[in-house]
């Protein structure tokens, strides 16, 4: 514990997001989860996307990796193949993950390789100017959306939980305390973890829906929110419009790269 | 006692690739190329190293970066349709300066095309595809022979100057049978390491123009990014920053042409009609130059096998010392126009194409130059 503020690059500071954004928040509580771990910093490696999200990584005092729109997944699992020694962090958007890298993010899933991925899920594509992503609410406004969007929502959670992933665990910025042991568990799991933060991008989201200031976004997310105990009760109509909040599962199975040297590895050698 | 390997070119390149030292192999299915994949899925994991079939080809040029990063000798194969899907991947690995080895046996196209067909239609979209002025070094070689040699060279120039390489094949080369002499005496070029106080260390610090870049995990923690950048690896976009570090990704292949060039030539010494071809398709030429000899026609072959950068130089050379050049390739005559460019005011370009799947036979070609010769 205690080592967050070693793992920041001081110099790059302050941040690119804008004044009142919840990256930043989110970015502290994975470092002190990451902080808990006893990992040698030299071996972390941080990779991203690209968006407002995938910015973290230059922040980070790790090996760090900024890679292209959507393809943050299939750069760290080449990395983690190449030296399973490495503890490998995602940081990723709703829509660089769910939309143009939903493909890697179903096939990661499936196999179980061993990365946490935390998603900045902000309803919208902050970087590009407030356009309508696979998270927007039907009816929400967007720049692509000016008169309401009519496209449903990912679920990401579930998303994740068909296609594999063996830990699955959403929050929002506005209970960093619970993000922060959710990204820890996450960190835990030797295997694909998949941790959602809800957060405010009240810029680009908040502005065209009628929530200038930040703290309306976040006490719109607010409004949401609802346990995964509480969720158990309400119905599936009831459910639509609240955001969910939990671990949806914690149920280690092999890890991809550990299978692959116990099967695959073992059996070529024998062949020789 | 010499050695040999009786292999098709796939099988070649593959097999090469592990003696060049491969540790790390991302790819998706794609005709004619799949054979590449599958002889790594079971050569590799007997080395140490790993295989992995992605969901697409975007993944799998962006899983081979990863791992190249992290230490390990990359590559992946495809053919046209995939290679398409790999050119925004392609210009991050020049611009962030990640080695890897990208294989396209062509095919066919544009689109499906015809998977199983012969054709030389990629050539400019091995220069050219990714977007944004870059350098790009790409090899094509004739024989399955060729492949197994070339694909160890390949790997040598991506290691050495940290440079994605595109290794052009056709589905000629990849399913041909053909016999390989093995040396002993082959040069495998290694990564250079870095061991600076990590204090000091700047992943872009430029040594006679090419950087020297830590793997990940050694104890040097920096950033990579697809950003224009400075020599610490974090974007820097201001204007004299964004010239110099594209002047500098050019000059680092334009100063060394001596070593990345390399070109066959045949009888070109007093040759009046030069013929220009590459790939398998030059082996044609060879029995059309041995013919038009035999009637006495003053005939010779300038082969790139190092295709891009182009070796402008010696092509000058000989084009000046020639009456007609003749430029025979399976596409719709992309060489020819590129050779344009370095043409004396006299010579003569003729252009031989064809685009039906087939190669050009050595009759066709000496058909097609009777009228200019």
């Amino acid at each position: 514990m205690g080592n967050e503020q070693n793992y920041f690059r001081k110099e790059r500071l302050p941040y690119i997001w804008c004044p009142g954004c919840g990256n930043g928040t989110v970015l502290s509580c994975a470092t002190k989860a990451i902080g808990t771990m006893d990992w040698d910093q030299n071996k972390i490696v941080a990779v991203s996307g690209i968006g407002c999200s995938s910015r973290s990584t230059g922040y980070l005092d790790f090996n760090t990796l900024h890679t292209l729109h959507g393809r943050a997944l299939p750069f760290a699992t080449g990395v983690k193949m190449a030296n399973p020694e490495l503890n490998v962090v995602v940081f990723t958007g709703d829509g660089d993950c769910t939309a143009i890298g939903g493909n890697h993010f179903m096939n990661d899933s499936r196999r179980n390789i061993d990365l946490t991925v935390i998603l900045f899920n902000t309803n919208i594509y902050g970087m590009t100017g407030g356009q309508y992503s696979p998270t927007t609410p039907v009816g929400y406004r967007a720049t692509t959306a000016q008169y309401g969007n009519i496209e449903p929502p990912f679920d990401i959670v579930n998303l994740a939980i068909g296609a594999g992933a063996t830990f699955v665990a959403r929050t929002t910025v506005a209970n960093p305390k619970e993000l922060q042991s959710m990204i820890e568990l996450g960190l835990r799991n030797k295997g694909f973890s998949l941790i959602e933060v809800v957060a405010n991008c009240h810029e680009q989201f908040g502005r065209i829906n009628d929530m200038k200031k930040p703290v309306e976004v976040i006490q719109w997310i607010r409004n949401q929110v609802v346990s995964i105990e509480d969720a158990k009760s309400l119905s599936a109509e009831e459910l639509q419009s609240k955001v969910v909040t939990g671990v949806f599962r914690n149920e280690p199975r092999p890890e991809y790269v550990e299978t692959y040297d116990r099967t695959i590895m073992s059996a070529a050698l024998k062949q020789g | 006692m010499s050695e040999s390997l009786f292999l098709q070119g796939n099988e070649a390149c593959a097999v090469a690739s592990i003696r060049a030292g491969l540790r790390f192999y991302g790819g998706y299915p794609i005709t004619p190329s799949s054979e590449v994949a599958e002889v790594c899925s079971v050569e590799l994991p007997k080395i140490g190293g790993r295989f992995i079939q992605m969901e697409d080809e975007i993944a799998s040029i962006a899983t081979i970066i990863g791992a190249s990063l992290a230490g390990a000798k990359s590559m992946t194969a495809t053919s046209g349709p995939g290679f398409s899907l790999m050119q925004e991947a392609l210009g991050y690995a020049i611009i962030a300066e990640i080695p890897i080895v990208v294989v396209n046996v062509q095919r066919g196209g544009p689109s499906t095309g015809h998977p199983t067909g012969c054709a030389q239609g990629d050539l400019m979209q091995a220069r050219w595809g990714t977007h944004g002025d870059h350098p790009i070094i790409s090899i094509y070689p004739e024989s399955v022979s060729e492949v197994y040699y070339e694909t160890i060279r390949a790997f040598n120039l991506a290691e050495k100057y940290r440079q994605p390489v595109v290794f052009l094949m056709d589905e000629i080369l990849a399913h041909m049978r053909e016999s390989i002499p093995l040396h002993d005496n082959i040069e495998i070029v290694e990564r250079k390491k870095y061991n600076v106080d990590p204090k000091d260390y700047k992943p872009y610090a430029i040594e006679n123009d090419v950087p020297t870049m830590a793997d990940f995990g050694a104890g040097y923690r920096f950033h990579v990014t697809g950003l224009y950048h400075d020599e610490t690896g974090f974007p820097d976009v201001s204007g004299k920053r964004i010239q110099s570090t594209i002047d500098r990704l050019h000059r680092k292949i334009e100063n060394n042409l001596n070593d990345i060039c390399k070109w066959e030539e045949v009888q070109t010494n007093d040759a009046e009609i030069l013929f220009l071809a590459v790939g398998p398709q030059a082996r044609a030429v060879k029995m059309a130059v041995k013919t038009l000899r035999a009637r006495g026609v003053k005939a010779g072959l300038f082969r790139p096998i190092t295709v891009w950068p182009f070796p402008e130089e010696r092509f000058t050379q000989l084009a000046a010392k020639a009456k007609t050049l003749v430029v025979t390739e399976m596409n719709k005559g992309q060489m020819a126009s590129e050779v344009r460019k370095y043409k004396t005011p006299n010579l003569k370009i003729h252009s031989i194409t064809k685009v039906d799947s087939k190669m050009i036979s050595p009759d066709e070609i000496i058909e097609q130059i009777e009228g200019v010769c």
